[in-house]
């Protein structure tokens, strides 16, 4: 059964509230159940913003997510913050380019992405957001790179959707990343 | 119609244009933004009214004046703006104005802050401005049901020709859920709008739209006459949901998010063997005091849940008449509860007998 | 904006507290206009300042003399009520273009009728900053905000306010000026201006006001430099610098 509750968190401006959004979309386009809610308010603006997703095959009743199954961390305040929570056994994403040298918890899985450095490699340090999407897809499985971009050609419309196929690679290249240091 | 997945302030206003609002008025406050934002963008496209006003005193009475012409009216806006509005909305009660208000609420008191809370719960449930007047008020908890309760709402209001309040909180304003927009709501029997002001006297008495009654004896009478919809609002309209109750030991009530919070709860508790169920109020006024009629006798105690420091567990005394024991948890300033957080205050009072 | 910020030094008008504004915005540089000037006029310690709601609603904080938040828009009331208690003390409000020139311009207008011997730090940024970017009363035509989103039309919002040039026109106003902070030299103008309006209450002569032309860098969707150039290049020719009412010198006459 499908009940999978994930917090993405870093930077505002990291594109974590549109990581966890597509997500909810693929959910809602495969009508699986799923609830997103972000940080709001002036803290976001340059500060630390976060988001809470959901994605579960029975009805989503707390917005709150006290244990989270997995986290994708893209700052350092964002690991000192909600890796406490983390479920034991749980899926420990890190942005490894800006979360260095820290002590992860041994009870965890732990994947250290390198993912500015992977987006960088691509041409646009944006794709950051999708590289770490890719390696969760690839760790979780909820849902396939294939499907999130056609969310993505559904909602970039626009100026936006020139990104898309950017972003796909950056997904893929997430996946390999996963793959490789496994 | 597939669901699809929105934005609470964006869903709700949506909502509202399928309702066929014809005019919102509006001023901007955290979190509800994106609602008067949705509709700047979408209400011109529908051949309706948007426009930001100037403060929130200047949009209820826009809503005074747009209700009192015929037309469907919605506000919106968060706690210290719904404060504001106080003195319009106890004008349209008293000449019987129909409109939706919705308050996506927040923190406070003063500006307090903009995270999550059910702090106005009591000057929603109590009229909130001067004299006696109530407002029909709806605390939805999922934004299925904020988008159903606010199309329906739209006939409730002019049913009652009375202000409808949808309550809800920053949680529900900022969340995304699937939403299907296509769902059957209750239409309600309304007559035509004979008292409105609308310009076009044709065949008909001029009308006045006023809340001024110099005579005792008159204010009276039409204070009676308020008080008829009041009592018919209690009688034949209260709204709620009983959930597990059938073999509970304790009942929990709690409106809106909270109760949804209230529900993982429930079912943790249920995991370790113990029977908890709860009364969700879906309008706080009326206050569904028919829920408590239906308690079952296994229940021992009840323990009302709120984003306030209590403000709700006033009415639950009320109706449950010293019956039973009646517990507190709440969580204010902004703070969601978790749902660890009312198992633990379960085990604590279950553990105390 | 760097190179601006290191003309000055920090001064004992503001507190240690960190500024909360984002970077490149002017809001930054207007407070420490006004502590410079309450330091240099030596009235710091009988100063009361209003913090409004607005991206300047904590500045409580960050001003090191006593102060007092008020409601949305109700600051010129609240310096009504201090100012008629503490006759001696000095009273100033800061307050943004939503906050004074769309929900509060009635207070501001009858502090301004009623001669109250306040002054007003009014911000203009032709935006809501704190919100996330909304339509403001002085919005120029066709610039998009959030709820404005094809740019703002006449025909359904009016013309931008001008608030200087309005409240000039009020009997009871003393000194209405129109500055900015886009270079050194403006900023230097802008100093002149509002130390003149605090000497004026200081010398119990009557209400003064203040318009700072300001950007918002993160709402407009532009980089620093490139909002002050905005400024510059849209919003002071709508909204001319200068003096607009003088009291102290038609006296003088
Ligand atoms: C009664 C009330 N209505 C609305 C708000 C929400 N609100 C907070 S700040 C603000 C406007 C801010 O704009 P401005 O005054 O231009 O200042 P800026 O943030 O741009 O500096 C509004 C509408 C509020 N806090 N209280
Ligand atoms: S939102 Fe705009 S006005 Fe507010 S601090 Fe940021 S740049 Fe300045």
């Amino acid at each position: 059964m499908l009940d999978e509750k994930l917090i993405v968190a870093g930077f505002g401006g990291q594109g974590v509230m549109l990581t966890g959004q597509l997500l909810s979309y693929c959910a809602t386009n495969k009508d699986i159940n799923t609830l997103w809610f972000p940080s709001y308010g002036p803290e976001t603006r340059g500060g630390t913003a976060n988001c809470s997703v959901t994605i579960s095959d029975e009805t989503v009743n707390s917005p709150v997510i006290s244990k989270p199954d997995s986290l994708m961390i893209f700052n350092k305040p964002s690991l000192a913050k909600f890796m406490p929570k983390l479920k034991k056994d749980g899926n420990l994403v890190v942005n490894a380019s800006l979360v260095k040298d820290l002590d992860f918890r041994e009870d965890v899985n732990v994947y250290e992405i390198e993912a500015n450095d992977i987006a960088l490699k691509l041409g646009n340090l944006k794709a950051a957001n999708m590289v770490m999407l890719g390696a969760y897809l690839a760790i979780t499985k909820i849902f396939t790179n294939k499907e999130i971009v056609a969310v993505m050609k559904e909602k970039f419309t626009g100026e936006k959707a020139q990104f898309i196929d950017l972003n796909k690679q950056a997904l893929e290249a997430g996946k390999k990343a996963v793959e490789t240091s496994a | 119609m597939a669901k699809v997945l929105m934005k609470g302030n964006e869903a709700m206003a949506l909502a509202a244009i399928k309702a066929g609002a014809d005019a919102f008025y509006g001023y901007p406050i955290t979190p509800q933004n994106e609602l008067p934002e949705y509709m700047s963008k979408h209400m011109k496209e529908h051949g309706r009214v948007f426009l930001q006003s100037e403060s929130e005193v200047a949009a209820i009475n826009m809503i005074y004046g747009a209700a009192g012409a015929g037309a469907r009216v919605i506000t919106s806006s968060s706690s210290p703006g719904i404060a504001l509005k106080q003195e319009g909305i106890s004008y349209m009660a008293g000449a019987e104005l129909p409109a939706v208000i919705v308050n996506v609420m927040r923190g406070g008191p003063g500006l307090g802050g903009i995270q999550p809370s059910q702090g106005d719960y009591k000057q929603i449930t109590r009229g909130g401005g001067n004299g006696d007047y109530y407002l029909y008020s709806l605390a939805p908890e999922s934004l299925q049901e904020a988008v159903d309760l606010i199309k329906e709402s739209f006939d409730i209001a002019d049913y009652f020709r009375n202000p409808v309040m949808i309550a809800v909180d920053g949680l529900i304003g900022q969340m995304m859920e699937p939403v299907d927009f296509e769902l059957e709501t209750p239409k309600w029997d309304l007559p035509k709008k004979t008292w409105a002001t609308d310009g076009n006297q044709k065949g008909r008495d001029k009308n006045i739209i006023n809340s001024l009654y110099l005579d005792p004896n008159d204010l009276e009478k039409h204070d009676l006459k308020l008080k008829k919809k009041y009592d018919e609002m209690k009688r034949d309209h209260q709204r709620y949901e009983l959930i597990n109750m059938d073999k509970a030991d304790i009942a929990i009530v709690a409106f809106g998010s909270t109760a949804r919070v209230c529900r993982t709860s429930i079912q943790l508790l249920e995991e370790e063997g113990i029977n908890c169920g709860m009364i969700r109020p879906i309008t706080i006024y009326p206050f569904p005091s028919k829920a408590f009629d239906e308690i079952p006798k296994s229940v021992k105690d009840l323990l009302v849940v709120e984003m306030n420091t209590g403000q709700m567990i006033d009415d639950v005394k009320i109706v449950n008449e010293g019956k039973l024991p009646i517990h507190f948890y709440g969580r204010s300033g902004g703070i969601v509860p978790e749902a660890e957080e009312i198992v633990e205050k379960v085990k604590e009072i279950m553990g105390g007998e | 904006m760097a190179k601006t910020k290191t003309i000055y030094e920090k001064s004992n008008g503001l507190s240690d507290a960190h500024l909360s504004y984002c970077p490149g915005c002017t809001h930054g540089i207007i407070h420490k206009l006004v502590a410079e000037c309450l330091v240099e006029l030596d009235v710091l310690d009988r100063t009361i300042g209003i913090s409004s709601v607005g991206c300047s609603a904590l500045n409580y904080d960050f001003f090191s003399c006593d102060m007092q938040q008020a409601a949305h828009g109700r600051a010129p009331a609240v310096a009504t009520g201090i100012k008629r208690v503490k006759p001696d003390s000095i009273v100033f409000t800061y307050q943004g273009d939503g906050d004074l020139a769309s929900i509060g311009i009635a207070e501001a207008i009858h502090a301004a009728h009623r001669g109250e011997n306040v002054t007003i730090v009014f911000v203009n940024n032709a935006i809501y900053g704190m919100t996330g970017g909304q339509m403001a009363p002085t919005t120029l035509i066709g610039q998009k905000t959030t709820t404005s989103p094809d740019g703002r039309e006449e025909a359904h919002s009016g013309l931008p306010l001008k608030i200087s040039e309005m409240m000039a026109t009020i009997p009871g106003a003393t000194y209405i000026e129109r500055v900015s902070v886009h270079n050194p030299k403006h900023v230097i103008k802008a100093k002149k201006a509002l130390k003149k309006a605090f000497e004026i209450q200081k010398n119990k002569q009557g209400f003064t006001l203040i318009e700072f032309i300001s950007t918002c860098p993160v709402n407009w969707g532009m980089k620093p430099k490139d909002a002050v150039d905005w400024a510059v290049d849209n919003m002071i020719p709508y909204y001319p610098l200068g003096v607009f009412k003088d009291k102290t010198n038609e006296e003088a006459n």
